[in-house]
Formats: structure tokens, sequence, C-alpha cells
């Protein structure tokens, strides 16, 4: 998941309109695990909640293709230009699969792609973080995809069906995406001094963005109290992040790269790493906008919407010729 | 030349066409007009490379020297490429590629079906499976071709220019040389001039039903075959084997 929990604001204001009983029936429907379905009934704000947090995860996935795609024509070696075009179509799908997804609850993938240019729509700010050397692209395979599947496996058992059903797809593909990210990284490892200390350089600069990508602590966390009584959210952003460090670090050790990170330290008794401050002044600056590719990356994306609005108007227009022809 | 050598030359030629237009069609991704036409291009994407690693590999095969498909894709220079010129040409606008893509697949799946009955069961088998795929794009690519030119008065006038642009790049398409002859007389190979009969009928048609209009035929260039390139080659292939360049003999 690449939703980071952002702007939660208002969402309290539907729920004193819905009906009492209405709300009881539907939180007795979740409480049961029963899935809720796009026709069925449920509160303003937890509609309200599952468009915001399943386009984000869309918008993620779409802007997602950039900082991969910036290696496509440099990959090393056939077999890894191949997996990473593959991966990069895997996230057009993706971003295909979750717009859709929002759609059954009653927005249009056109009012979506609007809020997500004009900048009120956000998306992971992971992917503001430029992708410098070929290391990277292992780096944000392990890493961030890493990040990803820890949020996107419990979303899987989300309470919103259509949800829930296409993350069963995703975290398929997620995994292997994870996958091949750390084969890149081992590759390095193994490598020459360069390559190796490429490897080591992509850690150092991944690390921290990657810990970020779970959102704020539980204390500044206000609404995953609601998302967790709606079974939109099953474990705390501090549970997960705790989570992928956990599996994370033994995995570095396995790469022989360090973390860069000078207070981890495993703790015998409770069995977790421990680990360092994380710098959420950085985390709000990038998600304000101030992040190295924030600006470029939605001034592609623009760019291919602004370039290809002829292309969308042909093919509308011989769509409407041709649907009157043979209406005729 | 043996019949052996022109086999494994004219399979390098096949996989430098794939790997060149793939390496174009990957540079498009993230900027096409629709979601779904960039599922679209990273699909052609993945299928043209997909049959340059088949078709280097038969040659590695054949070739014997024990080279791989990434010393042919990484390590040779500008040239011992022998891919057509039009697959080198930067995309420009979605018109500049829907086009090239038509001239170029309309062509390739005619020379597929032709080595689909080759005398080398290796290439036999891969014009047999890159055959399948071929003909899924060029449907797509002929339906945007239709789609501009018979779309808004814009549409038609870039993509008529995009055609007018990119003419001069067909007629090698089928200028053959001995690689070429040697293929058709002892593999039963693709019959070039057939084949030029047969893309320009089924071109008419569709660029009647497009309303867009054949371009004369000008002076064309060529020079492919012979690793004769357009100065974008050079650049492509810079961007494409900076990693290998830069770390000789490194394993990624």
């Amino acid at each position: 998941m690449y939703t980071q929990g952002l702007d939660q604001k208002g969402e309290n204001a539907g729920r004193r309109l819905d009906d009492a009983g209405l709300l009881a029936a539907f939180q007795a429907r979740i409480d049961a695990e029963e899935k809720i379905e796009a026709k069925d009934w449920m509160p303003d704000a937890y509609r309200r909640t599952l468009i915001r947090q399943i386009s984000q995860h869309a918008h993620s996935e779409i802007i997602g293709m950039q900082p991969e795609g910036n290696w496509l024509t440099r990959a090393p070696s056939l077999r890894r230009k191949a997996i990473l075009l593959a991966k990069v179509q895997d996230e057009a799908g993706h971003g295909l699969y979750l717009y859709s997804a929002a759609e059954t609850l009653g927005t249009s993938r056109g009012q979506m792609v609007a809020d997500l240019l004009s900048g009120k729509a956000k998306y992971s700010s992971i992917f503001n973080y430029p992708t410098l050397t070929w290391a990277d692209i292992g780096a944000i395979g392990w890493l961030v995809d890493g990040a990803a599947i820890m949020n996107q496996i419990p979303l899987c058992r989300c309470s919103y069906g259509p949800y829930a059903r296409a993350m069963v797809r995703i975290c398929k593909e997620e995994s292997f995406h994870q996958r091949q990210g750390f084969e890149i990284m081992l590759m390095l490892s193994r490598g020459s001094a360069e390559q190796k200390a490429m490897a080591q350089d992509a850690l150092n600069r991944w690390w921290w963005p990657s810990l970020m990508m779970f959102g704020p602590g539980d204390a500044d966390s206000k609404h995953s109290a609601q998302s967790m009584a709606w079974k939109i959210k099953r474990f705390s952003n501090d549970e997960l992040r705790q989570k992928f460090v956990d599996v994370t670090v033994p995995q570095a050790e396995f790469l022989g790269i360090r973390v860069p990170d000078d207070d981890l330290k495993f703790n015998a008794q409770t069995g977790h790493y421990e680990f360092g401050e994380i710098d959420w002044q950085e985390f709000f600056d990038v998600l304000a906008g101030n992040g190295p590719c924030n600006r470029q990356r939605l001034e592609k994306r623009q760019r291919a919407h602004d370039d290809g609005a002829w292309v969308r108007e042909a093919a509308h227009a011989y769509a409407e010729k041709h649907g009157q022809r043979a209406a005729a | 030349m043996t019949s052996d050598q022109a086999l494994t030359r004219y399979l390098l030629r096949l996989g430098d066409n794939a790997l060149i237009l793939a390496q174009r069609l990957s540079e498009l991704v993230a900027s096409g007009p629709e979601l779904e036409e960039e599922l679209a291009t990273a699909n052609f994407a993945l299928d043209y490379l997909g049959q340059a690693r088949m078709f280097y590999s038969r040659a590695c095969e054949l070739e014997g020297a024990g080279r791989t498909e990434d010393d042919m894709a990484f390590l040779r220079g500008e040239r011992e490429f022998e891919n057509l010129l039009l697959l080198e040409q930067p995309n420009h606008h979605f018109g500049d590629t829907i086009v090239r893509q038509v001239l170029f697949d309309s062509f390739y799946l005619l020379q597929l079906e032709a080595l689909i009955n080759c005398g080398d069961q290796g290439l036999a088998d891969i014009a047999a499976r890159a055959h399948k795929e071929i003909r899924y794009h060029l449907r797509h690519s002929s339906q945007w071709l239709v789609r501009l030119g018979d779309g808004t008065d814009k549409s038609h006038a870039r993509v008529q220019e995009s055609l007018h642009r990119l003419w001069r790049y067909s007629g090698e398409l089928f200028d053959g040389d001995a690689v070429d002859e040697i293929l058709r007389q002892e593999f039963n190979g693709p019959d070039l001039v057939s084949i030029r009969e047969q893309w320009r009928a089924g071109l008419q048609t569709l660029l009647a039903t497009a309303t867009l209009t054949v371009p004369e035929d000008q002076w064309m260039d060529s020079g492919g075959r012979q690793g004769r390139h357009t100065e974008h080659f050079g650049y492509l292939l810079a961007e494409m084997q900076y990693l290998q360049r830069s770390f000789p003999g490194a394993s990624w």
C-alpha cells in the first residue's frame, strides 16, 4: 500500500447525518467479517475514506512507474530489462484495477486523475525520491515493495469487497517484485567493490524513506482508530513498521550491507529490533511538495496528459462518427 | 559466406530489429495518452524484447563462439548492429509511434509467416511464437491508425505527416542483400519481392480505411543491413549499453 493515511480530515461530518440504526447494522456486518459490496448501504465517511485510500494507492502505482521507468532503457542485461518492463507493466495494471475498484464507490477515473494532476490527491511520497543508480531499482523492489507488501497483505481482508479482491491479485505480483529487487541487491553485494558500494549507497538513501511509508507514528495518526473499526486497516502504522524492520534487517545482514541507523539493535527480550528516530520533518516536507522529484513527477504526468489530448479527442471523434453512421 | 553464417547473421538482424524497437518503446513508459495505452506499450516492448532474446540465443548457438545474448546487445558497436533504420527513429508524438509500428509490423508479420516454414527448426519455432504476438500488435496499431486518420482534422493532418516523414525508411524493408538471398534459396526463407506486393496491398487498404493517402515513392534511405545508421542510433546505443560499458565483466 502506498497510502500512508494522508489528509485525514473531516471524516466525522457524515456520521451524524447517517441513521443510527443503519450504522449499527453496518458495523455489525463488519464485525461479523462480512464483505461490504458496491451496492450495499455504507456511511458517507466510509465511502470517502475508501475513495481517498484506493485512489491514493492507484496514483502511487502510476507515479511509481516513473522512477523505475527511468532505468528501463539502461537496464544492464536483457533479462533485467525484461523483468523491469514486466514490473512497470504490472504497475500500470494495478493502477487500472484500483481506479476501477474506486469507481465502484461512485467516483470516476477522470475525476481521480484530475485530482492527482491538480495536486489535490496525494500519492506515496517515496516516489518523490530519485533513482540515481541501477542499485536503486534493486532497493525499490526490496525495500519499497517489501514495505508495500507489509501494508497490502492485510488489505486482502479489507471489509470492502472490491478493494480486498483487487488486493489479492496485486499482492501476488508485488511479492514477485520484492523478490526481483532482493535478487538485484544480492547480485550487487556479491559483485565487485564498485557494485557493493552501489548497493550500500542505495540502502543508505532508501532506508529511512521506506520506514516513512507506513505513515506517522500511532500517537500522531488520529484517524487510524476509525479505519481499524471499519476493518479497512488491520494493523497500526507502528506495528507494520516494526514488522518491516524485523524482517528486513536480517536480509541486509545477509547481503552484507549496513542499515544506516546507529541506534539499531536487537532486543532479545522483546524479540524485536529497536531503531532510531525517524526524521518526520523530512516526511512532512516531501508530503508538502518539497521532495527532490515532486514537481518532476507531476509535470511528467501532466505532459503525458496534455500531449495525449489530441489522441483522445481523435478517438472520441472517431467513435462518435462511426457510432452515428452505424445508427443511421 | 556459408549458409550457416548467413543464417546466423539473419537471426542477428531479426534480434536487432526487435531489440531496437523494444528500446524505443520502453522510452515511452509513463507517457501514453491513456493508461491502457501505457500498458499496451509496455506489453509490446516486452514482446519484442522476448523475441530479440530468442533470436540472439539461436544466433549464439549457431555461431558457437561462446557469446551470449547480452554480448550481442551490449558489447557490439554501432556498425555491428544491422537493424532497419525505421526502428531506430525517435518516438516524437503518438502518431509517429503508431505509423512506425504499422509500417514495420505489417512487414514483420509477413516475414514471420514465411519463416514459420523455413529450413531451420530453431528459427521456425521462434517465428511461430512471434507471429501470434505481432498479429495482435498489428491489429492494435492499425486500429489506432484508423482512429487518428479518421478522427479529427488535427489528428488526420498529424498522422498523415508522420506517414510522410517515415515513408523514406520503408523502402529498406524489402531491400534484401546476399544474406536474404541465401535464406530464401537454402532455407526456404521469405521472398521479399512477393512480400512487398502483399505489404503494399494491405497498407493501401488500411490507409484507405483511415482516409489517409499513400505517400509517393520518394527517395528512400537505407543502410541498416550494412550497419550504416542514422545519427539517432549512437545515442540509443550509448544509453542502452552504458552500464555494461562502464563496468566491464560485471554480472548483474
